[in-house]
């Protein structure tokens, strides 16, 4: 039965957020989280019964952050990109904002190893499932959440004290 | 709108734990972000609210072309719901700014302050006698009662009294379009789609009862 779509945001609301900010960064979160709920408003009631609804969301939430990421290299960088930015964690300003020395070591990943990590540790996907979103086989899907892993621990040290990277 | 348990946060890898600060409130914000963005669009199709009221909390949903149901806690809100999704459209969104005007409307009926609503109605879940049914309730006015016998004959069709009772029975629109006000002959109340309570409740705040 195809249920209510506040149920869908209810149930999948947390996980595509945390997908979408791991995959495209503090800034663009919540435009790819607004994106994906709204295509998939759209086309939901032309979705299958039985379909994977969390595996559909996260195949929007990729599509958006691929479009995302093209559209942000056409635009003219007002800003020139630092690789020492003098406030790391305060870019957005907003108090509940999550720890930015986690975005800093997930943007160094390649994107594969990132969406990976994201759809595989945050959304729960089986690696079969992440082949067919960023295609490739799922053994390639299996090490790039390995590798991605094993260079987020090189880079990242999860915030005990509310400091984060150790470089 | 619901949170997500907090245990889906444990499961998390350490690593990643940090995605999830503040995500409560982006969530609340994201959500009217949604609503707003959809309506503006044209694709929310349903949206909803619940109101307080002395005869429970009434649910209430509308499509853009007006109130499409109110429905009591007995009926099962996500049942009517998950009706609505399969008999409108599954674009279903808690979105309460939708639903303002009606529940300002309620909000003075069930305080003594109004005698009849002035609200857009989208009547697509009613068809044939039972439409002719619901249009004639509107007719019955504030205070005033009549038997299903009665309403059967003002619908054209003297014989349907227990059709009657059916179109009241299944009424999508209960205390707007005020199936309440109709009775049995014999004076008693009759049943009622909130619970004979409410019915009573309704008509005693209409100060029949």
């Amino acid at each position: 039965m195809v249920r209510p779509f506040e149920q869908i945001v209810a149930e999948h609301g947390a996980t595509v957020l945390r997908v979408c900010r791991a995959v495209v960064g503090p800034v663009d979160a919540e435009d790819a989280w607004s994106e994906t709920f709204l295509a998939a408003l759209r086309a939901y009631p032309e979705l299958a019964e039985d379909a994977n609804v969390e595996a559909w969301l996260v195949t929007i939430a990729h599509r958006k952050a691929i479009d995302m990421t093209r559209a942000r290299a056409r635009r003219p960088v007002t800003v020139p990109e630092l690789p020492e930015l003098p406030e790391r964690s305060t870019r957005i300003g907003r108090p509940e904002d999550w720890d930015g020395d986690l975005w800093d070591a997930l943007r160094e990943l390649p994107d594969k190893q990132r969406a990976a990590v994201a759809y595989h540790y945050l959304a729960g996907l089986p690696y079969r499932e992440i082949a067919s979103i960023t295609g490739g086989s799922e053994d390639a899907a299996r090490r790039a959440a390995a590798d991605g892993v094993k260079n987020l621990r090189a880079n990242y040290l999860p915030a005990a004290s509310g400091t984060g990277a150790k470089r | 709108m619901t949170t997500p348990p907090e245990s889906d946060a444990t499961n998390l890898p350490d690593l990643l734990a940090a995605l999830t600060a503040g995500e409560g409130q982006a969530l609340d914000r994201l959500h009217a972000r949604l609503v707003a963005a959809a309506a503006a669009e044209g694709v929310l199709d349903i949206g909803y609210r619940t109101v307080d009221t002395p005869v429970g909390t009434l649910l209430l949903a509308a499509t853009e072309q007006g109130l499409l149901r109110v429905a009591y806690p007995s009926q099962d809100h996500d049942a009517v719901l998950a009706a609505l999704g399969r008999a409108v459209s599954p674009r279903i969104l808690h979105a309460p700014a939708r639903l303002d005007e009606v529940s300002r409307q309620l909000e003075q009926y069930f305080a003594g302050r109004r005698t009849g609503f002035e609200l857009p109605l989208d009547l697509r879940l009613s068809t044939g006698f039972r439409r002719t049914v619901l249009a004639h309730l509107s007719h019955i006015d504030y205070g005033r009662t009549e038997s299903y016998a009665q309403v059967a004959a003002a619908a054209g069709s003297p014989k349907a009294v227990r059709a009657v009772g059916t179109a009241c029975a299944t009424n999508p629109l209960p205390v707007v379009l005020p199936c309440h006000r109709v009775v049995r002959s014999d004076g008693s109340w009759g049943q009622y789609v909130g619970g004979a309570e409410a019915k009573q409740a309704l008509l005693r705040l209409e100060r029949v009862a």
